[in-house]
């Protein structure tokens, strides 16, 4: 009888705990780059508030941007800034707020050279744009005293699918390069003058990292994992930088200091000492009048954990923190959402 | 009990009937839906391009300027080579398994060759990767210098490119040319083998007399092969190099239709963009039905001049695309 008593008891509690609990659940989609840092904070928050389920579906930035102006999800992410165009098509106004930061690096793979080879975005552009045909061209040669490079073919690798990482990387070369502005331009996939297109991050590195001769872009992390030579690249000071968390972080750093307050801003080539020139923020999109206030309140409680505690995750997962003046500005901007 | 049908029965009948005409019936709508759905979601791109989208060969998602041609071309070149390379082997395995074959052999053999078909294609494409794309790339360097001046053989040795995404179409259609090319061999009557063997034919004679019996099958089995070739998009965008260009030489980083779907559909950012993209694949939902139907009529062309023989020859249904009705 007892043991009967434990059991209704038992099953009593839990029917009620369910039917307490009420779970609010929130969705969210966009781009692809942030998604293993942003699953990790949708799951270390919901540890901390069990009562609160954010989703998220990395379905790419375009899709995030379509179904947040479609109203099909809370919020939406994109690696890229939305375009006033696509502002305008949205059914309201829609903010954005960075998240973290990551870079690209140029990795190559040449036979007999293991040294980190310098680049300056013309090279870059010149490369990419199918000008620049021989590693031992004098542009690059002159770039690099000492090494020995070969006179062997360049074979570029690129992104096969639109990508947020394609964005940033186009960003910086039509920065460094007009004739790449004109000719190419920026996008999240472009018309490539030259090269072979590989699926996804992990895709280039592969292909890098099996043709002999080849040079291509991917994210920090996927050049660190995967152990494939990356060069540095020259910023607006003359200096060459290597992609690290703090040279990321810098390069956000030197851009707060003329931050737009719609934080769309694009910090590839920004000035300053130390500063990684092929960095950029990630961000969430959120409407500045959100029908569903409840939501609004938990996402807006969500985005201030993420800026502040949220921000120690970054780094583990190859993502540069904000820097804290970004934070700050941030903070009062969340003000602006009506709740 | 009575000879004649009962009432129930008859009543069973027609239920039967209705319940199967309408499930029948749902794979023609189905068709017509999608047809419908990709025509009505790509008029931006319908509007702006017009028959221009078929010939152009621009792709530049950046100024908006969209053309199908490089995607049309990938696709039907690369299925191609992929019919002429596997063809021969699926129908020599098909030959051995159903002719030739010891009796131990086959069962073993055909379980093997209907294996193939149960990979699931990013392994194929993963192997791609690593294990055939550097095995074309050390073929394109030991590329003799005369064979380069060939437009076949031009361009640097990359691996991946037309060369390889043929060759891993061709593995990966084998299975389904080979064993249905196998049971329309197992459906010719022996009678047809007896007969040629009476009239003193040798073994091989036999054969070509049971493979023209069975030819109407065979082309079906080849269609088949072509209808998976031309949809295959996971393995070939993996190493077929995805640059839009045209090109007949091997060694060239091409790109497919439904390559190009798959890869730009999530980022695609403008209504254009998106609206070209599905036109992509309603080109592609029409080269399918066009094929379908010219394969339709070779097979009718060939089985009616058969016809005139008393034997009606054996042939399972076959379309180019599953769903497809032709």
């Amino acid at each position: 009888m007892k043991l009967a008593k434990f059991i209704l008891a038992g099953a009593l509690g839990m029917v009620a705990a369910l039917v307490g609990a009420q779970t609010v659940q929130i969705n969210g989609a966009g781009a692809t780059f942030p998604y293993p840092i942003y699953s990790k904070w949708f799951s270390e928050y919901n540890k901390v508030h069990p009562d609160i389920a954010i989703n998220y579906q990395s379905i790419g930035s375009g899709g995030g941007i379509r179904q947040l102006s479609a109203e099909t999800v809370f919020f939406g992410a994109t690696d890229g800034p939305m375009t006033e165009e696509q502002l305008k098509g949205a059914p309201g106004a829609i903010l954005h707020f960075p998240t973290v930061l990551g870079a690209n690096v140029p990795v190559y793979n040449i036979p007999g050279i293991d040294v980190e080879l310098k680049f300056s975005g013309a090279v870059l552009a010149n490369i990419f744009l199918g000008k620049i045909t021989k590693w031992n061209d004098a542009a690059i040669t002159a770039l690099n005293p000492g090494v020995k490079l070969p006179a062997t073919d360049i074979t570029v690798a690129h992104r096969s699918d639109g990508s947020g990482t394609t964005y940033i990387w186009v960003d910086f070369l039509s920065k460094v390069s007009p004739e790449w502005k004109d000719k190419v331009g920026v996008a999240t996939s472009v018309n490539w003058p030259v090269g072979i297109g590989g699926k996804g991050n992990e895709g280039v590195a592969g292909l890098v990292k099996q043709t002999p001769g080849s040079i291509g872009y991917v994210e920090l992390i996927y050049a660190l994992q995967n152990k494939i030579d990356y060069g540095t690249v020259q910023n607006l000071e003359g200096e060459f930088v290597e992609a690290s968390l703090q040279s990321i972080t810098a390069a956000a750093a030197a851009a707060s200091k003329a931050m737009p307050a719609d934080f769309r801003v694009s910090i590839t080539n920004a000035p300053g000492k130390g500063v990684y020139p092929v960095s950029s923020f990630t961000w969430l999109l959120f409407y500045q009048d959100p029908k569903d206030k409840p939501k609004a309140k938990i996402m807006v409680d969500f985005l201030k954990w993420a800026l502040t505690d949220g921000q120690k995750y970054a780094g583990d997962l190859g993502y540069a923190p904000l820097p804290k003046d970004v934070v700050a500005l941030e903070m009062e901007a969340l003000k602006k959402i009506k709740l | 009990m009575t000879k004649t049908p009962s009432p129930r029965r008859s009543a069973d009948d027609r239920g039967f009937r209705l319940v199967t005409g309408f499930f029948a019936l749902l794979v023609v709508l189905l068709v017509a839906g999608i047809f419908v759905e990709l025509f009505r979601t790509s008029q931006l791109s319908i509007q702006k391009f017009g028959f221009h989208f078929w010939v152009t060969k621009v792709w530049d998602p950046v100024a908006g300027q969209f053309g199908a041609f490089p995607f049309i071309w990938g696709t039907l070149y690369s299925s191609l080579l992929a019919m002429l390379i596997s063809t021969p082997i699926a129908l020599g395995i098909a030959i051995f398994l159903t002719e030739l074959s010891p009796r131990v052999l086959r069962t073993p053999l055909t379980f093997l060759t209907e294996l193939l078909a149960a990979i699931p294609s990013i392994v194929y494409g993963l192997w791609g990767i690593f294990v055939l794309v550097p095995l074309v790339r050390q073929l394109q360097v030991h590329t003799p210098e005369w064979m380069r001046k060939i437009p076949l053989f031009s361009g640097p040795p990359l691996g991946v490119g037309m060369g390889a995404a043929a060759l891993i179409l061709s593995v990966m259609v084998i299975p389904f040319t080979s064993s249905v090319a196998r049971e329309v061999l197992k459906a010719v009557p022996n009678t047809q083998r007896e007969a040629a063997y009476a009239l003193g034919a040798t073994r091989w004679e036999a054969i070509q007399a049971a493979l023209r019996f069975g030819r109407t099958g065979i082309i079906g089995a080849v269609i088949l092969g072509l209808g998976r070739a031309i949809g295959e998009t996971m393995a070939v965008t993996m190493v077929i190099g995805n640059s839009p260009r045209v090109s007949a030489s091997l060694f060239a980083p091409q790109y497919t239709m439904a390559a190009v779907i798959a890869n730009e559909f999530t980022e695609a950012d403008t209504d254009l963009y998106l609206n070209a993209l599905i036109e992509i694949g309603l080109v592609l939902f029409i080269i399918t039905l066009v094929i379908n139907a010219v394969s339709r009529l070779l097979i009718w062309s060939v089985t009616r001049e058969a016809s005139v023989k008393p034997a009606k020859t054996a042939s399972p249904a076959v379309s180019a695309a599953p769903g497809v009705a032709a």
